[in-house]
């Protein structure tokens, strides 16, 4: 399977290895040249330079073949909008984007778009640990807490 | 009305000003601290700190009753996300976004928001229709500059093609003088049938120039 993933992070960069690693192809964009550096040298697959909601980066990325797209950049609203270019435009049929804010995960949740909230995950197993309890599924981690949910 | 604006950039700023000028309710959102005391001062309670893009920010500063939030901000994805949020979260009856990269324009109609002002295609067309002007090219002033003696180059798409001149609507006072075809050029007369190709010397008013040109080459479109 080809999967574009946005945002050569920490996190972008790992799941690219993860994937290569597990024999997909993959194409990683970033607008930062130096972030291509996380890679390391035996990355394969391909290194698009530009911004994520372009969709000319994102078919230079193989949007149009792919089977997954991970939207891991550092701006909620960037995430946001790429995932959805993704999915409506491109019918990628796996696309995740990672949300730091609970609040507009859980609206674009609402919208049909998967998210992830490292927010919330690392929060919520942080007490867990902390408190001696046993971690908990991904979907119960992700559940908006009600005081979060009303301003 | 009460209007939402978010971003208090320039466009924030004066379309704030107009629309408080006009009567009309208004708060202004802005993120950033040191920008957000400048608008307070002019604009006191009108102005409200925090991200637009937050919900709660939105809730607080009343979206569930505004009639219009206008999304002005620097970045196409903010304003995406505040105009989604607005409009779904909120219920929003009307969401206007700026966006700067104009093939966003489909993006954002794909995505759910028809209102969108770009400047940088405004700026485009404005652009784009001086230089369909200049297909007609101006010769020479005649008549201390009220009559010009201008040059056009018929195209395959120009409305005259294959037809002939005394069948034209030109404007009062335009005159089609001179045909060059190929290396020959000939005095224009009412029988001459017209082809793409062709080169015409003409004398049209200079308040008549635009109207001349879209006779012979149809009216500059605007680009979609």
């Amino acid at each position: 399977m080809h999967v574009v993933i946005l945002g050569c992070g920490r996190v972008g960069a790992t799941l690219a290895l993860m994937l290569e690693a597990n024999d997909h192809s993959v194409a990683i964009v970033d607008r930062d040249r130096e972030a291509f550096r996380r890679l390391g040298r035996n990355f394969k697959g391909e290194t698009v330079l530009g911004i994520g909601i372009d969709e000319d980066v994102l078919r230079k990325a193989g949007i149009e073949r792919a089977g997954g797209f991970a939207a891991t950049t550092s701006g909620d609203n960037s995430n946001i909008m790429s995932a959805q270019i993704a999915k409506v435009k491109y019918k990628v049929p796996r696309v995740i984007a990672r949300i730091y804010d609970p609040l507009r995960a859980e609206a674009y949740k609402e919208l049909g778009i998967d998210t992830i909230s490292p927010t919330l995950l690392g929060a919520g197993m942080c007490q867990d640990f902390i408190l001696g309890r046993s971690y908990r599924s991904i979907g119960e981690y992700q559940a908006l807490p009600e005081f979060l949910a009303h301003a | 009305m009460y209007v939402i604006v978010v971003g208090g950039g320039k466009v924030g700023y004066y379309l704030t000003k107009a629309l408080l000028g006009a009567g009309q309710e208004v708060t202004l959102i802005e993120k950033l601290h040191r920008r957000f005391d400048l608008l307070q001062e002019e604009f006191g309670d009108a102005a409200f700190f925090g991200d637009g893009c937050e919900v709660r920010t939105l809730e607080q500063a009343g979206a569930a009753r505004a009639d219009l939030v206008a999304a002005v901000t620097g970045d196409d994805e903010d304003n995406l996300v505040i105009c989604q949020m607005a409009k779904r979260k909120f219920n929003v009856k009307r969401v206007i976004a700026r966006i700067n990269n104009p093939k966003n324009e489909v993006t954002f109609q794909m995505l759910g928001i028809d209102e969108t002002v770009s400047s940088t295609k405004l700026i485009y067309s404005l652009i784009e229709q001086e230089v369909e002007v200049a297909d007609v090219i101006p010769l020479m002033a005649l008549r201390k500059g009220h009559l010009e003696l201008v040059e056009v180059a018929l195209t395959a798409g120009s409305p005259v093609v294959n037809r002939k001149v005394r069948d034209l609507k030109l404007p009062q006072s335009c005159t089609l003088a001179i045909l060059v075809r190929g290396d020959n050029s000939e005095v224009i007369h009412g029988e001459t049938a017209l082809r793409a190709g062709d080169i015409i010397v003409a004398i049209t008013p200079s308040a008549q120039v635009q109207q001349f040109r879209e006779v012979l080459l149809g009216k500059a479109v605007p680009t979609s």
